[in-house]
């Protein structure tokens, strides 16, 4: 005789409704473990209309932490309600690449305009045109390409030609993954041009020099900042004007000296308003007046304030204006603009690939 | 009387359930992502993804890459199994803090890592100077690659090993030694086939890890294309020039050779096992 099983076969109805049950357990099982996995997400992306996201890059984040008081105050005192703005700071491709995959932005403020166009061509978010609607090509600051040098500059470092010599250690991040870097590459190109008179062969066989003077290729501004100011590496660094003071400024007047290039770029960092992600005219009209109060006198002096060069200096303090030295700016434009610079030389196998090639 | 009712149920409970679950969870964080690289690199066919694999610059980055990452778990199989050696059989002061101290590369940020390192091998860091006269540098050299993937990858050799250490009874090695055999012969033919499985293992973690390591080794190596350029790294730079598919196709390739890699050690594995009668 086979043993008897220690429980009672069930009847088969009472069976079926203990599988039902079962069923329902697993369903609320998986459904709850969805929406555990999903729930942050959705919680990211509610939002109300009087809820800004500027989606920037590296440098700005002190610039913006106190434009984003200022203009939260001036946006209540006009009678407005009271509205939330939030900043999102990194490389300027890499956020570029966040807004194009669907990170909420409601205006972008990015290095270059390359990385906006990117945005309005793979998404269609903003229209083509964007850079026409505000005024200076979008661009309500401004900066240049310098030399930061060790203290009394002991080198001799004066402008472009010596970069190339032997004894001279360049840093400057990958212009690849760093936005700011394309501009310090377009500025050396642009004085190799005119040194040159317009000979490319020449200028690219200075920019190879160059490069061959390069010890590190940091993938971010800031790295490259702190390759040089704090590992020691290099006798120059090419960087941003505002990152150049900045650096003066948290290291101390005595540890590095500004040298400002005979030629150099007028570096724009522009801004934008991310159409296609405003989800209410409410969130529109704010975002559009952050935009332009970026021109207002008061956060022209903000910007002035945090290194920019910026357009209207009526309302700043005189030693924020009396710090810029004059220097020759070209702008991108006098290349094709960054919609033509972009592939030619910093596309797969462009210009800056092919100085390794050679190599 | 019906089949279904005669079928014996597992001891434990909830396969059914707990197993739809792991494979949910696991479709969601693992199979999916490496699903949608797979599947991109089909829709861009097999001709073409072995043209952008096939550059100059990508077979450098990724000869370096594998390379870099071979010579430190091979570091890390030797001194590891020391490590682990130590921790077990000595009794010394601060053995704990030791012990606690391997684990520290899993917990810390390999950002972090990347930076304290690249601070003390610089040139002008506290290791760095010393270096420098004798005209040694380790920041920025593939020699900075290599120990940043040391770091990362030690804890995975030691911690694979050290339990198996634990197991291993002391009487083996009394009785090899009573039977007449030299200190290094008992080593060779008794304690290492023993511990064998376990260091392929921990080495295969070891490399699996520092392959794909990005986080730290950025800050340690200079990025110089043909020089110091990881393999990842040049990934990153495809997504910033939006070029997606090249960017799969690098992905692939690391997959591949990773895959090729786990398995040859897997093999190994089962072949030391069989050897030493655990099969």
């Amino acid at each position: 005789m086979p043993p008897t099983p220690r429980l009672a076969p069930l009847n088969q109805a009472s069976r079926q409704s203990r599988s039902a049950d079962r069923l329902k357990g697993k369903l609320l099982i998986v459904a709850s473990t969805l929406a555990l996995t999903l729930g942050p997400w959705q919680v990211a992306h509610a939002q109300d209309g009087t809820d800004l996201l500027n989606v920037s890059y590296d440098p700005t984040r002190e610039f913006y932490r106190q434009y984003n008081e200022l203009f939260a105050a001036w946006w209540v005192a006009q009678g407005h309600a009271s509205v939330t703005l939030r900043q999102s700071h990194g490389g300027s491709g890499g956020q570029a690449r966040a807004v194009i995959d669907g990170l909420d932005a409601s205006v972008v403020t990015l290095a270059l305009s390359a990385d906006i166009d990117a945005i309005a061509q793979r998404t269609g978010l903003i229209p083509e045109d964007w850079q026409a609607r505000l005024p200076h090509n979008s661009s309500p600051y401004t900066s240049t390409i310098v030399f930061l040098v060790r203290d009394g500059n002991p080198l001799g470092i004066r402008d472009w030609d010596d970069l190339i010599r032997d004894d001279v250690s360049v840093i400057t991040p990958n212009p690849k993954t760093s936005g700011g870097a394309r501009w310090n590459f377009m500025a050396a190109w642009a004085w190799a041009l005119h040194a040159y008179d317009g000979d490319e062969a020449q200028a690219r066989a200075y920019m190879s020099a160059l490069y061959h003077n390069v010890p590190v290729l940091d993938t971010g501004a800031r790295g490259a900042t702190n390759t040089f100011t704090q590992r020691g590496i290099g006798d120059v660094l090419l960087a941003w004007e505002n990152e150049a003071f900045l650096a003066l400024a948290e290291q101390g007047e005595g540890a590095f000296d500004i040298v400002v290039p005979s030629v150099s770029m007028l570096a724009e960092p522009p801004v934008a308003l991310v159409d296609g992600n405003i989800t209410s005219d409410t969130q529109r009209e704010v975002a559009e007046a952050y935009l332009d109060h970026l021109y207002s006198p008061e956060a022209q002096a903000l910007a002035l304030h945090n290194f920019y060069r910026a357009w209207d200096v009526s309302a700043a303090a005189p030693e924020d204006i009396a710090r810029f030295p004059q220097v020759e700016r070209l702008s991108i434009d006098d290349f094709g603009g960054w919609a033509e610079v972009q592939p030619v030389f910093f596309g797969d196998g462009g210009v800056f690939d092919q100085i390794y090639e050679e190599q | 009387m019906r089949a279904g009712i005669l079928r014996t149920p597992s001891p434990l409970p909830g396969f059914g359930l707990s197993f739809a679950i792991t494979l949910a969870m696991l479709s969601a964080v693992v199979l999916l992502p490496i699903a949608a690289l797979v599947g991109r690199g089909l829709m861009i066919g097999p001709v073409e993804l072995w043209e952008m694999v096939g550059t100059r610059r990508i077979r450098a980055a990724l000869a370096l890459s594998f390379r870099a990452a071979l010579v430190a778990s091979l570091f890390n199989l030797v001194f590891g199994l020391a490590l682990a050696w130590v921790l077990v059989r000595y009794r010394f002061w601060g053995r704990r803090l030791i012990d606690a101290a391997i684990d520290l590369p899993f917990a810390l940020p390999t950002a972090v890592a990347g930076l304290a390192l690249t601070a003390l091998y610089a040139p002008n860091g506290a290791f760095g100077q010393l270096l420098a006269p004798l005209g040694l540098r380790v920041a920025y050299t593939e020699v900075g690659i290599w120990l940043a993937l040391v770091f990362i990858g030690l804890p995975f050799v030691v911690r694979t090993v050290q339990p198996v250490i634990e197991e291993i009874d002391r009487e083996v090695e009394e009785a090899s030694a009573t039977l007449g055999a030299r200190r290094s012969y008992t080593l060779r033919r008794v304690v290492l086939p023993m511990l064998t499985p376990a260091l392929l293992t921990g080495f295969a973690l070891a490399l699996a890890r520092s392959v794909g390591e990005y986080g730290s080794v950025i800050f340690i190596a200079g990025n110089l294309p043909f020089q110091t350029e990881i393999a990842p790294l040049l990934i990153v730079i495809r997504l910033e020039e939006y070029n997606y598919d090249a960017a799969t196709a690098i992905g692939l390739a690391m997959l591949t050779i990773s895959f090729a890699m786990l398995f040859a050690i897997n093999a190994l594995q089962i072949w030391s096992r069989r050897r030493i009668g655990h099969a």
